[in-house]
């Protein structure tokens, strides 16, 4: 079958679908966007979290064809023309990423997070984080992570 | 990889740099092995046995190979040169053949155009299997006419074994046990278990083969250790190793799990056979059955002590379940043996610690290697031993606690730090946190509020903390650097200083893998500090330059570091000696002129600038290559145990405090302190995350991890919904006391940091568990039911 999709803000298609196909595998294998991360398939890690119609979602638990017509945001989309968003700065700089498979995810996670609330407290980060798994960092830099980036947001940082 | 500083730094040894990949994989472009494709390439999978032991009477391949879109079947039966690989022994059939010794086997491999049509392909093919009896303990292993996993056995433990399905067996005696037994006051006996975990790294097992078109194979893989794949590859390929090129790709995690082979074999063996690019990547199933797990053990210990404190005699029976292949069971035999008492001076000692071969998953290597099991039983002794003695824990330990000046069991004395006490008392001196903070009260009203996410069973809201007791725990461990009992493990590294336009740059080039722990900052630190240049770029790793050994063993920052030093300490030496001879002074001396490299200048002693690195590298580039081996090793006698078998020691102390739910058994565990020695931080961020994310897998050993093996020996959990993963929301506050005692036998000082906080916090959740149910608590994982006195 043939998906028609808005990814990262432009009209995407694949060709030759197989209907049991994920979001994930035509995000990945057909679109080329590699920064969706493929650790579980299974909706258990977090790693494939992308934006659909601006809400946070599992990639992996979403067929190719519940996309059609949709609006997909990835990893891809955080960077902007002047760089870096605070999310991502903030955890390039605070330990955040070790061997960064989590990353992608966590960094969707955080900024659905930051976008629904600003300021979060202490345990709103942790229960807004709880669905990605990180195996390498203990989570203590992720957290100073969302703390920085929601400090920086909150003096103007995108 | 081009290297960012620290904001406000040059970015060299001891500072926290930022990672040289670290833009990359936040905007999503890193490549990890799962994300490499090429044009033309196939898709392979891998079919295993649902069988923990059977024969394998046939395989109908014929259905597969009629599914449109399928390229090739291949079965043992294809295999053009050697049948069986392994790290130690090269017992681990390639494809299995005739018979199937554990729960997911590969028994054939099929590649097609599409991952599911090969999927779906080889759950078509018609394996014929009649079912054995398996062993899957110690008794039935070793039982008389037990069936014997390997019957032909004429590998180097064959002859020093009890029994042919005992891989390898290490005593380790010391003292007169019997005399030191007769002087304690007080002796306690238990034993411990401890379950099957498992790496569950994120990044599943990838990698592509690429056929050269002249018969020889690229392999771009995530591996722990590129050179050891190819030592195993070239054999089962039938190539020369110089036709087996390895490339690292990008590395999702590994703590052990990518020590052995996994798909690598698999993958080159289609590309040759198809001549087409194949890519293998595991679902996360498939990853639990693909690689090695941590040994399960079963640890029985005896410790005696004399009324003042001090103990006089330790005796400890180790058995670790090495499933059905070798894997490196040997080594963490000897790991098992050799740190099988603690960091604790001790008299007497008879340690005895074998892995066996049965029908369970194979076990090898993961974080903390043997040394894991142990401390868990060790630190449960000595929590016993000093309650027998009205003592306080720490206490008891620090009056016990090796130091430098110590001789271990195995008659090795500790020639560097060894600061035991110290890091106990950096843990026990910690305020304690505020009990209770998941209640709160409001202040106008004073009505009570209550937190559910800080409480034990969190959002699902299981209490209001009715029945919620607080503990407290302590434990300390021990655990080898780099790899011991005579290996040699050098690590090789080259070094190019040039200019790029007009501006001096330095290229690292090694084999070494970075799995995340942070190689690549601490290479480009080290270059930064030893060449006084900003700009360090490295090169990828792969098998054209000499073997960095394994990224395990806490080793890696040692041995490629101590390399990288190395090697620019030689191309400095190069541009001094041009900065001498252009200003007239003697060329090759003397050392002790005092000249030096700092941003990017000749500069000397006095602190004058002699010349800019730019003009004399105008004269072309500088290289150097140097390959760095730490201190020689001995093996352990084979009866005694006795040897200077170690490197490096490396410690750290956790306290940890806990609150249960002793109604529902659920825990949250509120915070887990760490200290710990590393020698020289190279890079402080760095170590701190490796000490945070080492802490919390030795959690998750501790309360919430196992990978469970049925009576039959099949797994029953390979997913990320039945073995449970600490997430953010089991995670505690994790403070953490970094101390630098130099190690003068180490480069910069450094100790290997990455494995010791592992041993420690699994015995120091447990204690607070303890503490706080009164339970006895011998075998992790905790479940809910061992803490509310449903089940031993």
């Amino acid at each position: 079958m043939r998906v028609n999709l808005t990814v990262n803000g432009r009209p995407a298609h694949a060709e030759g679908v197989w209907e049991g196909e994920s979001l994930l595998y035509v995000l990945r294998e057909r679109l080329g966007l590699f920064g969706t991360k493929n650790a579980c398939e299974q909706g258990e890690c977090g790693s494939c979290t992308v934006r659909l119609d601006g809400e946070p979602v599992c990639a992996c638990l979403v067929a190719a064809g519940q996309a059609e017509g949709r609006e997909v945001e990835t990893v891809e989309s955080l960077a902007g023309a002047a760089g870096l968003s605070a999310v991502q700065e903030a955890f390039a700089e605070a330990g955040a990423v070790q061997c960064g498979f989590c990353t992608p995810g966590l960094l969707m996670a955080t900024d659905a997070l930051l976008r629904r609330e600003p300021r979060p407290a202490e345990a709103e980060i942790r229960e807004a984080l709880s669905g990605n798994l990180c195996r390498c960092t203990g989570y203590e830099q992720i957290l100073s992570a969302v703390r920085l980036a929601a400090a920086r947001r909150a003096e103007g940082a995108r | 990889m081009n290297a960012p500083a620290a904001p406000g730094g040059f970015g060299g040894v001891g500072e926290s740099a930022g990672r040289p990949d670290g833009r990359q994989k936040v905007t999503g472009a890193f490549p990890y092995a799962s994300d490499l494709r090429h044009p033309d390439m196939l898709w392979g999978h891998t079919l295993r046995s649902p069988h923990a032991h059977a024969r394998l009477l046939g395989l109908d391949v014929a259905p597969a190979l009629a599914v449109p879109g399928v390229a090739c079947v291949l079965t043992a039966r294809d295999l053009p040169a050697a049948t069986h690989y392994g790290l130690d022994l090269p017992d681990q059939p390639v494809l299995a053949e005739g018979r199937v010794r554990y729960h997911g086997e590969p028994v054939a491999l099929v590649a097609a155009d599409h991952p599911e049509t090969a999927r779906r392909a080889a759950a078509l093919i018609r394996a014929e299997y009649a079912e054995l009896p398996g062993v899957h303990d110690e008794a039935s292993a070793t039982a008389p006419g037990a069936p014997l996993l390997h019957p032909d056995r004429a590998d180097r433990y064959a002859a020093l074994v009890p029994h042919p399905n005992v891989v390898h067996r290490q005593p380790v005696r010391r003292g007169d046990l019997a005399a030191a037994a007769a002087r304690a006051d007080v002796v306690v006996a238990r034993e411990y278990r401890v379950g099957m975990q498992d790496q569950a790294f994120l990044g599943p097992e990838s990698g592509l083969a690429v056929p050269d078109g002249e018969g020889g194979v690229d392999l771009y893989v995530a591996t722990q250790w590129l050179h050891v794949d190819r030592r195993q590859l070239a054999p089962v390929l039938g190539l020369p190793p110089a036709k087996v090129r390895l490339t690292l790709a990008g590395v999702g995690g590994a703590f052990g799990g990518r020590e052995d082979l996994s798909m690598q074999a698999h993958a080159c063996l289609l590309a040759l056979r198809t001549g087409r690019p194949v890519k293998m990547s595991y679902r996360r199933d498939e990853s639990f059955l693909g690689h090695v797990h941590r040994h399960p053990a079963t640890l029985s210990y005896e410790h005696g002590a004399t009324r003042d404190g001090r103990l006089t005699h330790v005796r400890a029976r180790i058995v670790l379940d090495g499933g059905a292949y070798a894997s490196s069971s040997p080594a963490v035999v000897g790991n098992a043996a050799s740190l099988g008492v603690g960091p604790y001076e001790v008299p007497a000692v008879e340690v005895e610690a074998l892995a066996l071969y049965t029908n369970n998953p194979p076990c090898g290597a993961m974080r903390g290697f043997g040394a894991v099991q142990a401390c868990f039983a060790y630190e449960a002794q000595m929590d016993l031993l000093a309650a027998e003695l009205g003592l306080d824990p720490v206490e008891f330990r620090q009056r016990n606690a090796l130091s430098e000046g110590s001789v271990m069991p195995t008659g090795q004395r500790v020639d560097s730090p060894a600061p035991v006490a110290e890091l106990l008392r950096l843990v026990k001196e910690r305020p304690l946190p505020r009990p209770r903070q998941w209640e709160t009260r409001d202040s106008a009203t004073g009505a009570r509020r209550v937190e559910p996410r800080a409480l034990p069973g969190g959002l699902g809201r299981a209490s209001r903390g009715e029945s919620v007791v607080r503990g407290v725990g302590y434990a300390v461990g021990i655990k080898n650097v780099a790899f011991s009992e005579g290996y040699d493990d050098p690590s090789t590294a080259r070094v190019t200083l040039e200019l790029s336009g007009d501006e001096p740059v330095a290229t690292v080039r090694t084999a070494a893998a970075e799995v995340g722990q942070g190689g690549v900052t601490v290479q480009t630190q080290i270059a930064r500090t030893e060449l006084g240049v900003s700009r360090v770029v490295l090169a990828p790793p792969d098998t054209g330059i000499g073997s960095a050994g394994s990224t395990s063993a806490s080793r890696q920052t040692y041995l490629t570091g101590g390399a990288v030093r190395e090697a620019c300490a030689a191309v400095r030496a190069e541009v001094l000696r041009r900065a001498r001879e252009r200003r007239g002074r003697p060329a090759d001396g003397p050392p002790a002129d005092g000249l030096r490299l700092a941003e990017g200048k000749v500069v000397t002693a006095e602190g004058e600038v002699l010349a800019g690195l730019a003009e004399l590298l105008e004269a072309g580039p500088v290289t150097a290559e140097r390959e760095f081996r730490h201190r020689p090793t001995r093996p352990f006698d084979p009866v005694t145990g006795q040897g200077d078998g170690h490197v490096q020691y490396s410690f750290c102390a956790h306290r940890a405090v806990v609150e249960v739910d002793t109604e529902l058994g659920l825990v949250k565990v509120v915070e887990l302190a760490a200290a710990q020695d590393v020698g020289r931080a190279i890079n402080p961020r760095a170590v701190v995350g490796q000490i945070h994310g080492g802490s919390l897998q030795g959690l998750g050993l501790a309360i919430l991890e196992e990978l469970r093996v049925d009576a039959a020996g099949r797994v029953r959990n390979p997913s990320f919904t039945d073995y449970l993963l600490p997430t953010v929301l089991d995670a505690p506050s994790m403070p953490v006391d970094v101390l630098e005692l130099a190690d003068p036998h180490a480069p910069y000082g450094l100790r290997g940091a990455g494995e010791a906080p592992t041993l420690s916090a699994t015995p120091a959740v447990v204690a607070a568990l303890r503490q706080a149910t009164g339970r006895a608590l011998r075998r992790v994982p905790v479940r809910p039911e061992h803490l509310v006195g449903l089940a031993e």
